[in-house]
């Protein structure tokens, strides 16, 4: 059974938190369940907002949910935690062999263990143009507001990346009135989710939401003089614009690791305990690279949390790496991704369609396990699939079901 | 006689006969020889049919292919106006006009360059008597060719010709009330349950409330042999060594009727010496036959000793290079008894057509003159006279396979082919549409657009009335003379075949032709029949000659003959002698040693038999319009002994190549015990209309008796070997597709939908290139699984799917999809449903047992389970086998088999 909770209170530990995203609020949220009051907390946030959930920005964009929705847990919350936050703030470096963290004003905190949960930050291309006013990410708040200005305005923006983020992004501008033009330079949308055929769903189903997509094209230059005028392709045209948004990757913030002298490939190396190679820090979310992945999503981030709650509660936990799955929010287009969503020489694959409703569904099938699936239009199923790719269930006897009626759907219908 | 089914028929029938809809028409079925009467009415909700409570054939019961006469009347496919091929082998409308003129003129052209033997006519047992009347007058009297045949020569000739050299002429001595009352029945080579249902159920009814026995003699194991009392599975062409071992035993058993020989029989002393020869004692018979020494004794013990024995026979005895003799070694038996035109005593042939019998009064036959009179030169003078014909022809023309023969040396030059399809159904049928191409001028009448021998090149087309439409007489396997009523408006241009066959006449010149009406035909035929008669022919319905109009509406169902002064006709013949050869003496005729035409060989091992299934009929142009009809038996099939299965790697449930000398067929393989080794036995009711590969005539060996040119279709050397394909399905349409070339198909009739079970080796790519050109939208859906190869499409025309494909590694159900296909308006992930091949609405019922009232297997065995131990019980649960009875043999051995299973047995 757990010690009393005075025992804690004469030895406590500090923990410190860099970051103050999804990642970290969850890691607060498990441990303090698991161990209340064992830790004296301390979380170091840049952003002057309460702890928000990044993933609804897109819906923030779009106006489908309201910017009080994002808010993952009200102050009072972290009151009762006894969670001290340190916001507007900026750690400059970390000391592992003392054990401190040094802010921006120059204070220095101590820690017993330290979680980096920095998260990733936007790529602008290297390309000339890419810092002129009117060239914006879409990564916080702040991208946000900026963007529904231009929506409201009805300007023409282009947006560069078809993946997940810049889908998003044309759609809600779209959505808001913007003159939107998506440009992606491979040739299908979604290319590390989606294969040909799903992607070229996407791109039909994504256009009769307003949004102009353009694929295979390269962008060369962002062209004005005191701020954005166009975009050059390498194919020679131009593309008016008002304003540019990036939305072509990410990169972790692993900077303050590796000035500390932390393993660092791209992101923060760490180990199935989510331990860095300092054995008092620890590293969640976008930031961290376990078994040379870093993920940009949400689901890792949180399973990372847990892992990580729970040991630092002292219980005993691993972390074996994430199934990813991919979920696009736009409204109307369903899109899940999960696993091997292509399927190599010895996989087959299920696939079932109707072009009118705008439904693509496919299944990788690997021996006896389901692999991966790609779900555009109906995303039913998408939990038992992902389910049945984590597991790694035998699926042979139910092949012929898995497409239309797996068990699990039924009981839930 | 009513049980409970029938009058509830007879209540139904008079409800709707009183009802604001009309009086509802008599008539007679248009299917098998047994001519049951039907009731048939028409109106906005379609179709009405019942049984006919008077008719002496049926008494109110309908077979299940009679019940659904009312699903095949559509007119799709119809041939609704004359059309005429033109150069670029399209077929184009023309007018009626047009149409008799050429072939009026081209007939004239060909005889008068060529001679009248170088154009023949061929008939169909489903032509009225007055269409074969005016046929047979215009070719024998007055073109002058007696090249007139007809497809009752590949069904039941071989009787004809064994009539007539025992009895003198083609009389049946028999009626179907003896079936009632006879005490033993012996069915040679019919499957009765089947193919002639309702005499069937007439002589189980006597086996159940009379206790008459009945014995089955047939090469297979039939639906009819699981009734029987004893059945014995004889050896194939053995029926004569049976026979003659029999009449061996009748004279050793002092059983015959010394008296009757004595009185009204001539050859009976040779017919023993022969028969002596063959088969001396039941050790030589049981050798010959193939059969168990018990069961041969007890069946000969039987016959001896039931005085009331009717031997019944059909398609087993006829259609054999030796069918004319197995007829005679049966009638030497009921001779050597006297038991013949005695109540419950007789020999009966079961005939295939609603009026092969009455083709052969008229003598729509080569072999015939006219109206039962021969090529003597009597009857040629007194033909002569009674038509006023001035070249009537003086020898017999050319039989059915020798007809073609001729046509594909290039003799016959011009052919006009009336309501069959000879390029289906005659042996070496390839050769036949082969032949058909080369002809000068050849002219189809017919209900269809679209046919094998319309498709060998046919240059004129007559659209004929059809059922339902036309109007005339025919006669069933008892010589009853019914009436055929219409009771559908006739469509589009389409006329009686009488008056076509008159029109043309007219147009050579010819004078005699001026009919008003079928009565006025019929008139002349009856007329005919009793010219200078004085009882020296059988067939004489004199008393009909003078019919009114009114007379002829009216005429209640008759037996033949029926002579004028005579208040009815005539129940039966020969009881007392009166046979109509010159000495008024029967004739027993000694059956030559048993022969096959054919020798199997290392190439081809097996036997192949041919014959009907239940719910299908001849060529199906009707009752494969029947989405009831279809469910019994959907896809072409052989069956096969399950040791020769083993032996040539063939599966149940697998495609099968069967092949002959002649031809070839891919056939879904049915692997059952029923089957006797070496012999394997496929359906004929397949065209290139229905499947692809599946013609059996094509398959036939072309060899015929040599007395009545009979074929012999049941025992072509046949080789048979697994055909694989990589993927088997089915296809649901709106309306028929064109297949590419290369796959397995055939087609069945659904409830709103065209359904084909498909067999292929194409890709998906080419599949759906297939469906885009059959669509008329691009809307799709679709489903594939790369290692199951599965791949399901449907393509929709608005909410409404138009097209569904499903294929698989095996034979996909399409129960469910079907019931997903009918609906109009599938919206939403509706549209997905049909991929799933699931349908939670619809329940499988197994494959269906009664089609009257749609009842499947796993219902029916679910109700033997629940203590259902009898087919009353049965009917009484599910009403299944409570109409037609032609399911009750299959319920009947559920019920056995569950019982063995249960260890009851």
């Amino acid at each position: 059974m757990s010690k009393p909770r005075e025992q804690w209170a004469m030895n406590k530990e500090r923990l410190v938190i860099i970051g103050a995203g999804m990642a970290a609020t969850r890691l607060v949220e498990e441990l303090v369940a698991r161990a209340p009051g064992r830790y004296e907390i301390t979380l170091i946030g840049e952003e002057h907002a309460l702890p928000y959930n990044r993933v609804l920005l897109s819906s923030v964009l779009a106006r489908e949910a309201a910017l009080d929705d994002v808010v993952l847990k009200p102050a009072r919350w972290w009151q009762d935690a006894g969670v001290t936050r340190i916001v507007g703030r900026k750690a400059l470096c970390i000391e592992p062999g003392t054990q401190r963290v040094t802010l921006d004003g120059g204070e220095a905190l101590s820690y017993s263990k330290l979680v980096l949960a920095t998260g990733s930050r936007a790529v602008r291309l290297p390309v000339e143009g890419a810092d002129l006013p009117g060239v914006h990410a879409f990564r916080d708040l702040d991208d946000v507001r900026a963007l529904g200005a231009l929506g409201a305005a009805r300007r023409r923006v282009v947006t560069i990346g078809g993946g997940l983020l810049g889908l998003e992004a044309a759609y809600g501008l779209a959505k808001l009135g913007a003159e939107s033009t998506l440009l992606h330079v491979v040739d299908r949308l979604m290319e590390r989710q989606l294969d040909a055929e799903g992607a070229a769903l996407l791109g039909r189903l994504v256009e009769e939401k307003g949004v102009r997509v353009r694929l295979g094209a390269q962008t060369t230059r962002i062209i004005g003089r005191d701020r954005v005028e166009g975009v050059e392709l390498a194919d020679g045209q131009l593309i008016q614009a008002d304003a540019v948004v990036f939305a072509v990757g990410i990169r972790p913030n692993a900077e303050l690791a590796a000035e500390a002298g932390l393993k660092v490939e791209r992101g923060v190396v760490v180990d199935d305990g989510l331990m860095s190679s300092d054995p008092n820090i620890f590293a969640i979310g976008e930031c961290a690279e376990h078994r040379s992945q870093c993920y940009g999503l949400v689901a890792p981030a949180y399973e990372q949390a847990r892992v990580l709650a729970t040991r630092l509660a002292g219980g005993a936990a691993g972390y074996e790496g994430s199934v990813v799955s991919t979920n696009l929010k736009v409204s109307g287009v369903r899109v899940f991704s999960a696993g091997d969503y292509l399927g190599g020489a010895g996989a087959s694959r299920i696939i079932c369609s109707d072009s009118r409703m705008g439904v693509y569904r496919k299944l990788v099938i690997e021996g006896d396990r389901l692999t991966g699936a790609i779900l555009v239009g109906d995303t039913s199923g998408a939990q038992d699939y992902l389910e049945l790719i984590r597991t790694g269930a035998d699926v042979s006897a139910m092949r012929n079901a898995l497409m239309f009626d797996l068990p699990s759907l039924k009981e839930a219908a | 006689m009513l049980d409970d089914m029938t009058k509830t028929l007879v209540e139904e029938s008079q409800t709707s006969a009183t009802g604001s809809t009309g009086m509802a028409t008599r008539t007679t079925c248009p299917y098998c020889g047994v001519g049951c009467g039907v009731l048939a009415s028409f109106d906005d909700n379609g179709a009405r049919i019942v049984g006919d409570p008077d008719h002496p054939a049926n008494f109110g019961r309908l077979c299940s292919k009679g019940s659904a006469l009312g699903e095949t009347l559509e007119l799709k496919g119809r041939l609704l106006y004359p059309m005429e091929r033109r150069s670029d082998g399209a077929l184009a409308r023309i007018s009626w006009d047009r149409a008799l003129e050429r072939t009026a003129q081209r007939f004239k052209q060909i005889i008068s360059e060529h001679g009248p033997d170088a154009v023949a006519v061929y008939l169909s047992g489903q032509l009225l008597t007055e269409d074969y009347y005016v046929a047979n007058k215009l070719m024998k009297g007055f073109i002058g060719s007696a090249n007139v045949d007809t497809n009752s020569r590949l069904c039941m000739a071989s009787t004809v010709a064994g009539q007539k050299r025992a009895f003198g002429a083609d009389t049946v001595p028999g009626c179907y009330e003896d079936l009632d009352v006879a005490d033993l029945v012996v069915l040679v080579g019919s499957n009765a349950a089947w193919c002639h249902p309702i005499l069937f159920q007439r002589i189980m009814r006597n086996k159940e409330e009379r206790g008459a026995r009945l014995i089955v003699i047939d090469t297979r194991r039939t639906a009819t042999a699981e009734g029987a009392d004893l059945f014995l599975q004889i050896a194939p062409g053995m029926d004569q060594a049976l026979f003659a071992g029999l009449l061996i035993y009748l004279a050793r058993t002092a059983a015959v009727d010394a008296a009757y020989i004595d009185r009204f029989t001539s050859g009976f002393d040779a017919a023993i010496r022969s028969a002596k020869e063959l088969t001396p004692n039941i050790a030589a018979t049981t050798a010959l036959t193939g059969l168990r020494e018990a069961d041969v004794g007890r069946f000969f013990e039987l016959f001896a000793s039931t005085e009331r024995v009717v031997t019944a026979f059909s398609q087993g005895v006829n259609q054999s290079a030796q069918g004319s003799d197995k007829v005679n070694a049966i009638i030497n038996c009921h001779l050597a008894t006297g038991r013949i035109g005695k109540p419950g005593a007789s020999p009966l042939s079961l005939t295939g057509q609603p009026n092969a019998m009455g083709g052969r009064e008229v003598g729509g036959l080569a072999n015939s003159l006219a109206a039962h009179m021969g090529f003597d030169p009597a009857s040629i003078d007194r033909v002569r006279r009674f038509w006023s014909a001035p070249s009537v022809v003086e020898h017999e023309g050319l039989k059915a396979v020798a007809m073609f023969e001729a046509i594909a040396q290039g003799k016959i030059k011009a052919l006009w082919v009336v309501g069959t399809n000879p390029a289906a159904s005659l042996p070496d049928a390839d050769r036949a549409r082969a032949a058909m191409r080369k002809l000068d001028f050849f002219v189809v009448s017919d209900n269809t657009r679209s046919n094998d021998t319309i498709n060998s090149g046919a240059h004129l087309l007559l659209p004929a009335q059809a059922w339902g439409e036309k109007s005339g007489t025919v006669t069933n396997s008892e010589r009853r003379i019914s009436r055929q009523r219409a009771f559908l408006p006739s469509p589009g241009e389409a006329r009686p075949d009488w008056s076509i066959f008159s029109a043309v006449a007219r147009r050579m010149g010819y004078a005699g032709f001026d009919f008003r009406s079928a009565a006025d035909v019929f008139r002349e035929h009856a007329g005919l029949s009793a010219f200078e008669n004085d009882d020296a022919r059988d067939f004489d319905i004199g008393a009909l000659a003078q019919l009114t109009d009114a007379d002829y509406e009216e005429l209640s169902p008759t037996q033949w003959p029926h002579r004028a002064g005579e208040a009815k006709g005539r129940l039966r013949f020969f009881g007392d002698g009166g046979f109509f050869t010159p000495d008024g003496r029967a004739r027993f005729v000694s059956p030559k040693t048993p022969s096959m035409a054919t020798q199997v060989s290392k190439p081809f091992p097996l036997r192949l038999n041919t014959g009907r299934i239940r719910d299908q009929w001849h060529t199906m142009t009707r009752t494969g319009a029947s989405p009831r009809l279809g469910r019994h038996l959907p896809e072409p099939f052989v069956d096969i002994n399950p040791a020769d299965a083993a032996e040539f790697g063939v599966t149940h449930q697998g495609l099968a190549r069967v092949s002959t000398r002649w031809g070839e067929c891919v056939l879904r393989a049915h692997v059952t015990e029923a089957q006797p080794r070496g012999h394997i036995f496929a359906p004929i009711h397949w065209t290139d209309e229905t499947a692809r590969q599946a013609r059996i005539g094509a398959l036939v060996a072309p060899y015929v008796d040599p007395i009545s040119g009979q074929p012999e279709a049941k025992a072509t050397p046949a080789a048979i070997a697994p055909q694989a394909y990589a993927r088997e399905g089915f296809l649901l349409a709106r309306k028929p597709v064109a297949f590419p070339r290369g796959e397995w198909w055939t087609r069945v009739a659904l409830a709103g939908a065209v359904g084909y079970r498909i067999a292929s080796d194409r890709t998906d790519q080419e599949w759906l290139a297939f469906l885009a050109e059959e669509s008329s939208t691009d809307d799709m859906v679709e489903f594939r699984d790369e290692q199951t190869r599965a791949l399901r499409v449907a393509r929709f025309d608005g909410d409404r799917p138009e097209l569904f494909l499903s294929l698989g590694q095996t034979a996909q159900p399409w129960d469910a999809s079907l019931a997903i296909f009918a609906e109009n308006g599938l919206a939403g992930s509706q549209r997905r449903a049909l991929l799933s091949g699931r349908s939670e609405a619809t329940s499988d019922d197994g494959p269906e047992v009664c089609v009257c009232f749609g009842v499947g297997a796993k219902k029916i065995q679910a109700a033997i389970q629940e203590g259902c131990g009898t087919t009353n019980a049965i009917g009484e649960r599910l009403r299944a086998g409570t109409n037609c009875g032609s399911c009750l043999t299959e319920i009947r051995s559920m019920i056995l088999s569950q019982r063995r299973a249960g260890g009851e047995l």
